[in-house]
């Protein structure tokens, strides 16, 4: 129970706006967990809060046995938890080199530095001096995750990774997703897509409007309950 | 021959606004603050140079040894313990505290030093000059400022685009929140913003007080040359701030020479026009 992430009934707001009316989850270490949702139901959020730019109001969230509820992002990285924002927000004044340097300033130590992300996106070792956001959206998705990857986390919060990105680009991110996770890494992966998300993780958990409408194992459920759970119908 | 030697008087000047701007662009590219009393902690570091030089007797210019790390120090202090507490996503709270600093700063010297104007000795550095050709000469302490404000900015750049604070710096400006996520405590990293601004003040002021007479409110005029030599430069562009300080002087310099009571306004008509013409500056930087 200890040694994984435990979120219990978290509420979060964006001033009167509540965005998470109690939401639950466990997630135990090497596990992926799908989180999967229309737009606005709160997956952002939901890292947000895990991670600590988004402070609950009520609830708790739980890593490895310690209470880590509103922990700024500085403290909750170097507890070992990474989140690959929405949109990827690169530093765009950082190259990409300094980008991932900078993932890597909380210095825990694991399989990742620059040589093994630039073995596992050796386009990203040829741009490596040009400024961060002039490469393509999927090189600056391979950017953002590298980033995370450096801090070498035992979490890492992956938001909407394939976001305008072309189909051919996602499937090669996706295709490099169990190399990240097979290292005994957990990870809580938003994705509009859903059948690419299930098919990526190990279980999922569904939201609608800040409630947790669906969760379970993908094969317990059939596609029809799913998308019923997706859509709130 | 008047007028290059009027021309080449006020490059160097330029140097000294340029030293002025630096600080001032530093603050503002790190953190968006508009530091209002920026002009009041260059008089600041002036007096505490005076200080300074009082007790120990060291020149002025050694003065800087001491001033510069207290000057630093006092950024640091300022930023942790006062400016901090402003920040958010309003841009407003934090101008209006160093708006509030620089009233406090300008009745806080004329209550401890009066309203008498000062002026640092730095003897013989003072007159001394040369001529590289016949017809113009060039002082030694204008050159000495304007060599200082070319070190100073290049070591700036240095620092921003080098090193791991740098690294920081530009980090933190682009998004304090991914930067938290990568162990980076913002408040820290523009704690030793403002430390590094006030170190370049702190050269400023010493100059400020061995060039000319100060007194506790000569503050507000100085932000304003230090604010149209970032804007005539470009935001966010350090080599751009001293072609903006290059700029002013030696409109200043030519204004002077049609008529002595034009001197001020030259610089300021030429900020205007340069506005006016490119407002982005000369050499904005190159992201939207």
């Amino acid at each position: 129970m200890s040694d994984g992430l435990i979120v219990e009934s978290l509420e979060s707001f964006y001033g009167d706006f509540q965005a998470l009316h109690g939401v639950s989850l466990a997630l135990k270490p090497g596990q992926v967990l799908a989180l999967i949702g229309a737009n606005g139901a709160g997956k952002s959020t939901l890292l947000k809060s895990i991670c600590g730019l988004v402070t609950p109001r009520r609830g708790t969230v739980h890593w490895r046995g310690q209470d880590i509820t509103g922990m700024p992002g500085s403290a909750t990285v170097a507890r070992g938890i990474a989140l690959v924002p929405e949109g990827r927000r690169l530093f765009k004044s950082l190259s990409v080199e300094e980008n991932l340097i900078l993932g890597g300033q909380v210095a825990r130590t694991g399989p990742w530095s620059l040589k093994t992300i630039y073995d596992l996106f050796p386009i990203l070792s040829e741009k490596r001096h040009q400024p961060a956001t002039s490469l393509s959206g999927g090189q600056q998705q391979m950017v953002a995750i590298g980033r995370g990857l450096m801090s070498n986390p035992d979490l890492i919060l992956l938001d909407e990774l394939s976001l305008g990105l072309a189909p051919i680009v996602i499937k090669d991110i996706y295709a490099q997703l169990p190399r990240i996770t097979g290292s005994g890494m957990s990870a809580i992966l938003v994705e509009q897509d859903v059948t690419r998300a299930l098919a990526a993780a190990d279980h999922f958990l569904c939201l609608i409007e800040g409630r947790v409408s669906l969760a379970g194992y993908p094969a317990d459920h059939s596609r029809d309950a799913i998308s019923a759970a997706y859509f709130g119908t | 021959m008047d007028l290059l030697n009027t021309i080449l008087q006020g490059i160097l000047v330029g140097g000294l606004y340029a030293l002025f701007a630096a600080g001032l662009s530093l603050i503002f590219g790190v953190m968006r603050l508009v530091n209002i009393a920026h002009g009041d902690l260059i008089v600041l570091a002036a007096y505490v140079a005076m200080v300074v030089v009082q007790y120990t007797g060291l020149h002025p210019l050694l003065s800087l040894i001491i001033v510069v790390p207290l000057m630093a120090l006092f950024g640091y202090a300022l930023q942790r313990i006062i400016l901090n507490r402003t920040l958010g996503v309003d841009l407003l709270p934090p101008l209006l505290v160093s708006f509030g600093l620089s009233v406090i700063l300008q009745n806080g010297l004329l209550e401890t030093f009066t309203a008498d104007s000062r002026k640092l000795n730095a003897g013989a550095l003072e007159t001394a000059s040369f001529q590289p050709i016949p017809g113009i000469s060039i002082g030694i302490l204008p050159l000495l400022m304007f060599a200082t404000a070319i070190a100073v900015i290049a070591t700036l750049q240095y620092l921003f685009y080098r090193t791991a604070l740098g690294r920081a710096f530009r980090a933190t400006s682009d998004d304090p929140e991914i930067a938290e996520l990568m162990g980076l405590d913002r408040r820290k990293v523009y704690a030793w913003a403002m430390a590094l601004s006030l170190a370049v003040v702190a050269i400023a002021g010493v100059f400020l007080a061995v060039r000319s007479n100060f007194d506790p409110f000569m503050g507000p005029g100085r932000l304003i040359f230090g604010f149209e030599a970032v804007i005539i430069g470009g935001l966010g562009n350090l080599w751009g701030t001293l072609a903006g300080g290059v700029i002013l002087g030696v409109a200043q310099g030519l204004g002077a020479e049609i008529d002595p009571g034009w001197q001020i306004l030259a610089g300021h008509v030429a900020f205007i026009l340069i506005l006016a013409i490119k407002p982005r500056g000369l050499f904005p930087r190159m992201d939207g």
